[in-house]
């Protein structure tokens, strides 16, 4: 199966599926419905310096082909994570990166001097595109200087594999990534989910308790493609690409559009075995077309 | 799973009956108040699967049953399933109503609407284990109370009505049995409003209470974190460390 690995900065992935932060737990809510060791690393719930209630209900709502979420990085904290989290979970046999976020520069040096020495986990994910906090997340992923100063000051204490998470609401996300990479970063993921809004029209109001919240699903992954597709052109570091994927043809289209590897994510809650289906179709779409290796297809569309 | 029978209620209100396709046992650990997440096949404008109690298990025939309540695009698609289809369902979810330790508590199981579902279950789980449960259900009008005859095997059933078709007229909470039988525990499950006035009244009368919960969700197996509950012990997700929560963990009551 060696024609499905593919690396990631230093890390290496024994296949370019993985999940997406915030909708695999921590991987122990899967467990009854997939083998992780056949998954090439997942992404666990985003994790902030100090403990966060989160949001109020509701915190959901569906739309076409999608849904909106206002969770707001609910999560017990580094230390919880590193005390009671970390000794579950780092026996699973695939890597585990963890994502981080913050409301200041130092929340997110903090944060990742915490995960540093933790032998299980090889990467973090920087979350600078969380749509759902009032304070930080989004605001550092929005501007080119913001986002190219949490990276430079995480990049100074964190040696390990650096993945830096791209929100979609901006103009030009090509930009943002140029600025992160040339700060140090080994990778850019890519994308967070979009701000958006539903209204109960018989009650008049908002459907989300925060009004606004993110937009994932199938109904976002031509925008999501479009922007791996530009990203691409713009940085030389790989890139993670999600956005919508459901099946082993979208996960291909993200590669091809430029995607060393990708995340399933908000398909996880409709077919929690999803991502293992998708490792599986991408092994039939390499024998099909006599591909060795996942490299020959990054980026590598046919255009007249 | 497989369809066996898609039984129209009423107007709104369809009983899904199904069982493994592969004809394998239903695990014998389904457990009144728990649910199912059913996949929607199909449906251009919905996306998430639907949470649905389980209604019953009926061991000896190996079904499982489902009320399904018609009140969207994803239920529209449920309430069209026909026999033989197959059905994606994700099962068992969530915790359990607990029954008292002692036989001799007087329990009540309180519902309103389609949430009576969990209770047919709940009320022969109780009768099996001894209990002599009564029921008090509510609905708008006559035909929205569902499987009378089904709850009236394992007790004492109790209406009301909002128009007064049936039973007693106006709400569960203002039913007669209320005033005069005093229960140990009373088990609720239906709209908000109706379970926080019911939550109000056990806890005036010190009787206890655990209520099943409907919050919106995505997932279903606490990977989401969209179906929270603020509790005594802070934000929870209700579909596992619910949908049956005690009143006292609640923050419905001040």
């Amino acid at each position: 199966m060696d024609r499905l690995k593919v690396s990631i900065g230093g890390l290496e992935l024994k296949n370019p599926v993985m999940t997406a932060s915030g909708t695999f737990g921590y991987g122990t809510e899967y467990i009854d419905f997939i083998d992780l060791s056949r998954l090439g690393g997942i992404f666990v719930k985003g994790t902030t310096l100090e403990p966060r209630d989160g949001n109020n209900y509701s915190r959901m709502a569906e739309t076409a082909s999608g849904m909106l979420n206002a969770v707001g990085l609910q999560n017990k904290g580094v230390t919880y994570f590193v005390q009671h989290i970390y000794p579950e979970i780092k026996q699973y046999d695939t890597n585990i990166i963890v994502n981080v976020s913050g409301s200041s520069v130092d929340d997110y040096v903090k944060c990742s001097e915490r995960l540093v020495d933790l032998e299980r986990i090889p990467a973090i994910e920087l979350n600078i595109s969380c749509p759902n906090v009032k304070e930080g997340g989004m605001a550092f992923g929005t501007s080119c200087d913001s986002a190219a100063k949490v990276v430079k000051a995480v990049r100074k204490i964190y040696p390990k594999t650096l993945i830096v998470k791209l929100s979609p609401n901006v103009t030009n996300i090509g930009e943002i990534a140029r600025a992160v990479e040339a700060e140090g970063a080994d990778s850019v993921s890519l994308v967070n989910t979009f701000l958006g809004m539903a209204i109960d029209a018989e009650k008049r109001s908002p459907k989300l308790s925060t009004i606004t919240g993110g937009l994932s699903g199938p109904c976002i992954k031509p925008i999501a493609l479009r922007m791996v597709w530009e990203v691409y052109h713009a940085v030389g570091i790989p890139i993670i690409g999600m956005g919508g994927i459901c099946n082993w043809q979208d996960a291909i289209e993200f590669i091809l559009a430029g995607a060393t590897a990708i995340q399933v994510g908000t398909y996880n809650f409709i077919d929690p075995a999803a991502s293992v289906k998708i490792v599986d179709g991408i092994s039939d779409y390499l024998d099909r077309h006599h591909i060795l290796s996942i490299d020959d297809l990054i980026g590598n569309l046919n255009i007249d | 799973m497989v369809v066996l029978s898609n039984e129209r209620l009423n107007d709104q209100n369809n009983l899904l009956k199904v069982t493994p396709a592969t004809g394998e046992k239903l695990p014998d650990t389904v457990s009144p108040g728990q649910f199912v997440q059913i996949r929607i096949e199909n449906s251009v404008h919905t996306f998430l699967r639907r949470p649905i109690s389980v209604n019953f298990v009926h061991t000896s025939l190996n079904q499982l049953w489902l009320l399904v309540q018609n009140v969207g695009e994803g239920t529209k698609h449920l309430c069209n399933y026909s026999e033989g289809e197959k059905i994606n369902i994700i099962f068992p979810l969530g915790n359990q109503f607990h029954l008292p330790s002692k036989v001799t508590s007087k329990i009540l199981l309180i519902g309103g609407g389609v949430g009576t579902a969990p209770l047919l279950f709940l009320g022969k789980k109780a009768t099996d284990n001894g209990f002599k449960p009564n029921f008090l259900l509510g609905g708008r009008s006559a035909k929205d109370l569902l499987q009378l005859d089904d709850f009236k095997k394992y007790g004492a059933v109790y209406t009301t009505t909002e128009d007064g078709t049936q039973g007693e007229k106006g709400f569960v909470i203002h039913h007669s049995i209320l005033q005069e039988e005093k229960y140990d525990f009373i088990y609720t499950c239906g709209p908000k409003p109706m379970m926080v006035a019911v939550a109000k009244y056990a806890h005036e009368n010190d009787i206890e209470c655990e209520a099943s919960l409907e919050n919106l969700m995505a997932c279903g197996f606490g990977a989401c974190l969209c179906c929270i509950e603020k509790t005594t012990r802070g934000n929870v997700c209700a579909c596992t460390e619910g949908p049956v929560f005690n009143i006292k963990e609640l923050t419905w009551i001040d």
